[in-house]
């Protein structure tokens, strides 16, 4: 069988050992009524198989070329240097466990250590830790450390942060008993958060500099969810005086893989550090003064608080940190400056273009925008699958969460979109 | 042996990696009140001296590919490469959450045959394979008990936890606004069913339970548990991090438990990835079907569909699908497995730890009466009068080329040494560590100072952690800025 190891006669040899006369007596704590024969399981294949039979499957899904894809709403597609890969792909970091014992973890605590400062250099906050599970649960995470730093039982949400966030922070304020509140009217006394997003989900820019003094006239923290590429040339949340900053870093270097898995990150002040969630990784030294890193502040975790913890947290996603550690270190600040520039004037170009087609026009001319934007066009359903057709995903209907804008989608265009293929794009569409 | 940090190793001239040009007029620029002033300090190198770092920072790591990773409670087992590949497929690796569902029915259905999977092993109605990692997947099953009651018209404020259970149980329950009540373990480790009965009432909304326990016993009492917790209109709920223990022996479903969460990090080979990304899905039975998160993946005539009508759902508790290369990875693994391999599986984890555990009599204490299940916690108790801690033979065993197992834990174990081999090692790595913890020991009682001062070959010696804690420093700054 696969990757089992013992012969019959290893295991003859350890029953023997164990004064066993068969592996059943090892089971003998488990009532008899509650044994089964087996699992009603196909049975197991030869790696050849069950590699065709997984090939098969994949066969079965539609795949684009990457210059291609023009759809994103929180996933995209961007170049991943060829690092990347060969860096998560080394078995020393992609076998090892939650470094426990650091003196044997020092590659994994050091990678992480580089994460934490990376993401807070680019959201220019004091502290990051080293990840979440996605940019939804980062929200989440973010508005129960405002909910316990302030006391207050009401989180106010920007009414076009990204609707699956939406719906995610909801249901942990079920749980947790705190209210969501859509829309910032309402923000009070009773406010612990105010969480926007930058672009929002619709692309557009926001002036985040009134949405955190808006939040804090009200005594309430500014949560910013981020686009971490898009913090090459917008100004990041250390600069506006928001006190916690998330986001999804999927575009740091990981494939869209169906939504997952990607990377939450999250970064805040440095006296809302103890209410952070998840592991943090601290400098220490040994007793020669040689210097090293371990998992630190470990009072704020599960194993030591129990039900106090600041979260329930443990597996995060440390893989995921590692590619995007290697992905910005790849770039540099003239590189990741340069991926958000060819996306923003594409992007920009593309917009126009569309805007020139009959029946097309933007839905939000008057907002500026990175490399997202709403347009609004005559029959979406069929232009999105002519573009099908020709090879290319088009954009994103976004009626199945705001119903009034059934005729809006919104488009997106990154590095790989080179103009050869937004000249396709725009051709198909032209063709109505 | 240690190595600079890249924003240490950062220099000026660096180039910049080539990347397109934009190829297009300038567009207008965004206003100056939304542009970043001052550009992220992140540091400059050219690509072989980014590769030459990581590869140096590879080689600082102890990994299950180079090893034994007999570490309690986390089924280190051998991540079989062809998962791998089967994850990176472009078939998979390479679709937007947001295609066309008729686009993605090979993905679709991969979800819905792992749930089928997953529903047999586990003896449950329904899976969703939406959580992210094992805690989270505990909370998810919480906030689905508490909708379940909530719908009922009860509203129940506690949920009992085992002194044993691992830290992430009441840290969910508290998360999910529950009070936490503790029931107490037996002297033979099990939970204490006098205590049980005393702390059920109608205020309890579940009993969080591990079987095999975190001693790695089997709760032999499972179903007078069952019925009891049942009788005061509480669920059972089980935590699946030592699943591997009964794949094919017994299933939790059969067992009275309602809701269930597995690991595909642990059981079912999922690499864990120097800490995640894991998955973690939850099984229930019918009762708690209607409370599932949503999207699920449904068979309609043929077809794979993902269902977001469901009226009774607690909503997303992440984003899209879950941690769906984690899926792919554990679906080629059951698929390559088999029924009658992962049957095998759980019976050579058992066979694994019995026979370790063996091996250890007489080296260190054996609190609890064997067999155990799929591991094993012994205690280094017996080594106070030299002074010596678990932590000493932890840092011994790195020393002499093993990981160490989970120390100090369970709680209720003192100097708590909890062992699983998992059923992926040789008889000949098993022997060698058992010797190795002999050789510890013996070391522990001629020179207990030389234990101390190990690890000695690796490249930092014990870190100061206690320092550490008290001046955090958790990031690099660059020259002259403090914090």
């Amino acid at each position: 069988m696969p990757y089992l190891v013992h012969s019959e006669e290893d295991r003859r040899a350890m029953l023997a050992e164990l004064g066993a006369r068969s592996a059943e007596e090892l089971l003998a704590d488990v009532p008899g009524q509650l044994r089964v024969r087996g699992l009603e399981l196909p049975p197991g294949l030869s790696e050849l198989e069950t590699m065709s039979s997984v090939r098969r499957l994949a066969a079965r899904n539609r795949t684009y070329e990457d210059r291609f894809w023009f759809r994103g709403g929180g996933v995209y597609k961007r170049f991943i240097p060829t690092a990347v890969d060969a860096v998560i792909s080394k078995p020393e970091f992609y076998t090892a466990y939650t470094p426990y014992q650091p003196e044997a973890s020092q590659g994994t605590l050091q990678a992480v250590f580089e994460y934490q400062t990376l993401i807070a250099e680019l959201t220019a906050l004091d502290v990051a830790n080293a990840s979440l599970y996605d940019g939804a649960t980062a929200v989440a995470e973010a508005a129960m450390m405002a909910v316990v730093h302030t006391g207050r039982p009401e989180v106010a949400v920007h009414p076009y942060l990204h609707p699956e966030y939406l719906e995610v922070l909801r249901c942990y304020g079920q749980g947790r008993g705190f209210e969501v509140r859509q829309g910032l009217e309402q923000v009070g006394e009773r406010t612990a958060a105010v969480v926007f997003q930058q672009p929002t989900f619709l692309g557009v820019l926001e002036d985040p500099q009134a949405l955190t003094a808006h939040a804090h006239h009200h005594g309430a923290l500014a949560v910013a969810c981020v686009d971490p590429i898009s913090l090459a040339l917008l100004a990041p949340p250390g600069e506006y005086g928001a006190d916690v900053a998330v986001g999804e870093g999927q575009q740091l270097g990981l494939a869209p893989s169906l939504g997952g898995p990607h990377l939450g990150f999250i970064a805040c002040r440095q006296d809302l550090t103890r209410r952070l969630p998840g592991r943090l990784v601290g400098e220490a030294y040994d007793a020669a003064g040689r210097r090293g890193f371990v998992l630190t502040l470990t009072a704020r975790e599960q194993h030591i608080r129990r039900a106090k913890a600041t979260s329930n947290i443990c597996t995060n996603h440390s893989l995921c940190a590692l590619a995007a550690s290697v992905y910005l270190t790849y770039m540099g600040p003239e590189g990741l400056r340069q991926v958000a520039e060819v996306s923003y004037q594409r992007a920009h170009a593309l917009a126009d273009r569309l805007s020139q087609l009959p029946g097309v026009e933007l839905a939000l001319p008057d907002q500026p925008f990175l490399n997202e934007f709403p347009v609004r066009m005559f029959h979406v359903e069929q232009s999105l699958k002519r573009l099908e057709a020709a090879g290319i995903l088009g954009g994103l209907p976004i009626a199945r969460w705001y119903p009034e804008m059934e005729d809006v989608v919104l488009f997106c265009c990154t590095e790989v979109n080179d103009l050869d293929a937004i000249d396709r794009l725009v051709e198909v569409l032209g063709q109505a | 042996m240690t190595e600079e940090l890249t924003f240490e190793k950062s220099h000026p001239s660096a180039p910049p990696p080539r990347l397109p040009e934009s190829g297009v007029e300038a567009a207008p620029r965004l206003p100056a009140n939304l542009l970043r002033k001052r550009p992220p300090a992140l540091p400059r190198l050219s690509e072989p001296e980014v590769m030459r770092h990581y590869s140096r920072l590879a080689s600082l790591n102890y990994s299950i590919s180079e090893n034994f990773y007999p570490l309690g409670s986390c089924t280190m087992k051998y991540n079989p490469v062809a998962n791998e590949q089967a994850a990176r497929l472009p078939g998979f690796a390479e679709l937007h959450p947001y295609q066309d569902p008729e686009t993605i029915q090979g993905a679709l259905e991969l979800m819905w045959r792992l749930e089928r999977a997953l529903c047999e092993i586990a003896g449950v109605d329904r899976v969703t394979l939406q959580p992210a990692a094992g805690a989270h997947g505990e909370w998810t099953a919480l906030r689905m008990i508490q909708a379940y009651h909530l719908a009922r018209g009860e509203e129940r404020s506690e949920v009992i936890v085992p002194d044993a259970a691992h830290g992430t149980n009441p840290a969910s329950a508290a998360l999910c606004g529950f009070r936490v009540v503790e029931v107490k373990s037996a002297p033979d480790g099990r939970v204490d069913v006098g205590d049980l009965e005393a702390k059920l009432s109608n205020r309890v909304a579940a009993l969080m339970l591990t079987n095999p326990n975190t001693l790695g016993l089997f709760e032999r009492q499972i179903l007078e548990v069952s019925e009891m917790v049942h009788a005061t209109g509480a669920k059972l709920y089980y935590d699946g991090a030592n699943l591997n223990a009964l794949m094919g022996i017994c299933r939790p479903g059969d067992m009275g438990f309602d809701a269930v969460h597995m690991n595909l990090h642990k059981t079912f080979t999922t690499p864990h990835g120097g800490g995640g990304p894991g998955s973690g899905p939850v099984g229930v039975k019918a009762d708690l079907v209607p409370f599932l998160p949503r999207p699920t993946v449904e068979r309609e005539n043929g077809r794979f569909v993902l269902d977001s009508e469901r009226p009774h759902s607690i909503g997303r508790v992440r984003s899209f699908y879950g941690n769906f290369g984690m899926l792919v990875r554990a679906f080629t693994y059951i698929q390559a497995m088999g029924g009658d391999g992962l049957t095998q599986a759980s019976k050579d984890a058992v066979l694994a730890a019995n026979y370790v555990r063996k091996r250890l009599e007489g080296v260190l204490d054996l609190p609890h009466e064997g067999p155990c299940m799929h591991e094993f916690v012994a205690s280094a108790r017996n080594l106070a009068p030299q002074g010596i801690k678990a932590l000493d033979l932890a840092k011994g065993l790195l020393e002499r080329g093993f990981y160490a197992p989970t120390v100090y834990f369970p709680l209720i174990v003192p100097e708590a040494v909890m062992v699983e081999p998992t059923e992926t090692e040789s008889k000949a790595t098993l022997d060698a560590f058992a010797d190795a913890l002999k050789e510890i020991v013996e070391l522990a009682r001629t020179d207990p100072d030389e234990l101390r001062a190990e690890p000695r070959s690796l490249p930092v010696g014990r870190l100061d952690e206690v320092r550490a804690a008290r001046h955090p420093v958790l990031r690099w700054r660059p020259d002259g800025e403090s914090g």
